[in-house]
């Protein structure tokens, strides 16, 4: 007994090393699967507090470039309001009556990287304005990331320029599918593989997501086309897409709630266990 | 240690972190490039201070970068390891009397330094990369992101320390 008891004495700096390098290799591998942990997260308070500090002093350097793209983004507005209200006979029904499939949350960028090869976003709003995970994310310019981390007032998201972000877009002229992911290489660059090739492609093409799953809807804008290469066997092409958002200098975003996700999921689970 | 270098290090702990999340971390020097000041809390922690302390400082100063940077455990893991295998680099860098000397970092030998702190940041980066990328596939990246990281926290640690030693 004495001599185990020696024995930890002698070696307790090796062993604490052991414990504490395993806990974090431990974190690391958490970290790289898609739903992590709640503790290493900058959604807590108080990372999340100082981030918001932070932000608070920096949004004033970018005020004008904001303002240009909000006016930007009314003018657009206005543009198809007027237009729905020239073509649409149902105008004249109570549009408040109407909820839509998909509820829209405005919420600030507190904290953004862009030079790792697994990023993640911090914003100011969490689950006490009814954020939860597999939420999208939007800007006025297309599409940032997936929520995957909330706390009462923070949540974090993953980034479109994260190697384990894979969402599902299409062509916007001819529908077909392919899967967006990142090669780590230019944050405004992002590679859409496996579209078919048969697919008739021009550069400067628009891309929009592909409404495939219930974390984004059909059309949000992505990006255009940059290039294109074919595979080796030839059966699918690999697309680099310019980004329409600037992913190094974002700050209001849009969360989109899917209201009817719950009943697809109820529903996608019966059939499993019908099978 | 006494009651005024253990409020210096704790000080330091603290602001190194601050400046490490709040500045350094948003460089991007050519996209991909930031430098490690944290590293410095490390490297100059007394060199016969207890050393279980600092295996587990260099855990909560690792862990602490980790949490504003959503990393997981990667920054833990590489500071853990520098500073467990740090008195096999003082005894490589500066001979095996290093305990005994009374030797401070600031007024030790240019070229002596230089290699401490060299194998420190180069271990350091390169467990940091090898976490970060986690992909056999990417270690061209791994390397090139260690060296060009690794030649710019040299410097900024190099000249941190010159502007704030002690001259006596």
């Amino acid at each position: 007994m004495q001599q185990i008891l020696f024995f930890f004495i002698r070696n307790k700096n090796f062993l604490l090393f052991c414990v504490l390098f395993l806990v974090s290799i431990g974190l690391t591998i958490q970290s790289h699967s898609y739903h992590q942990n709640k503790f290493i997260t900058s959604a807590n308070f108080l990372s999340g507090g100082l981030y918001s500090y932070k932000s608070d002093i920096t949004d004033y350097f970018n005020l004008r470039s904001e303002n240009n793209q909000l006016i930007e983004e009314n003018f657009r507005m206005r543009e198809r309001l007027e237009f729905y209200k020239k073509n649409s006979f149902l105008a004249n029904i109570d549009s408040s009556s109407i909820l839509s499939k998909y509820h829209y949350i405005p919420a600030k960028v507190i904290n953004n990287s862009f030079s790792k090869t697994k990023n993640k976003i911090t914003i100011d709003e969490g689950s006490k304005k009814n954020i939860g995970l597999d939420m999208g994310v939007i800007t006025s310019k297309g599409i940032i990331g997936i929520v995957n981390n909330t706390s009462k007032n923070y949540a974090t998201i993953q980034s479109i320029l994260n190697t384990n972000s894979q969402i599902n877009a299409k062509l916007k002229s001819s529908n077909h599918f392919g899967s967006l992911v990142w090669d780590t290489k230019n944050p405004n660059i992002v590679q859409l593989i496996e579209i078919p090739r048969l697919a008739p492609l021009m550069l400067g093409d628009t891309i929009v997501t592909g409404g495939k799953s219930t974390i984004f809807p059909e059309g949000i804008l992505i990006g255009t086309i940059k290039d294109f290469t074919l595979l080796d066997d030839e059966s699918s092409y690999t697309l680099n897409i310019q980004l329409f958002n600037d992913m190094t200098n974002l700050n209001h975003v849009y969360l989109i709630k899917n209201r009817e996700r719950e009943e697809i999921k109820l529903v996608e689970e019966g059939e499993k266990d019908a099978e | 240690m006494q009651n005024k270098e253990i409020f210096i290090n704790i000080l330091r702990f603290i602001i190194l972190i601050l400046i490490q999340v709040f500045i350094l971390n948003n460089i991007n020097f050519l996209g991909f490039i930031n430098p490690y000041l944290y590293l410095l809390f490390i490297l100059i922690f007394p060199f016969k201070g207890n050393k279980t302390l600092l295996i587990f400082l260099s855990f909560l100063l690792g862990l602490s970068i980790d949490i504003f940077g959503d990393s997981g455990g990667i920054h833990a893991a590489a500071s853990v390891f520098i500073a467990f295998i740090r008195p096999l680099f003082l005894k490589f860098s500066f001979g095996v009397s290093y305990e005994y000397d009374t030797i401070k970092l600031s007024k030790s030998d240019f070229v002596k330094r230089l290699i401490y702190i060299t194998l420190m940041v180069v271990t350091h980066h390169f467990i940091l990369f090898s976490l970060e990328i986690f992909n056999t596939d990417h270690i061209l990246l791994i390397l090139k992101s260690t060296l060009f990281s690794s030649i710019f926290s040299i410097v900024l640690l190099i000249t941190t320390m010159s502007l704030f030693s002690r001259k006596s």
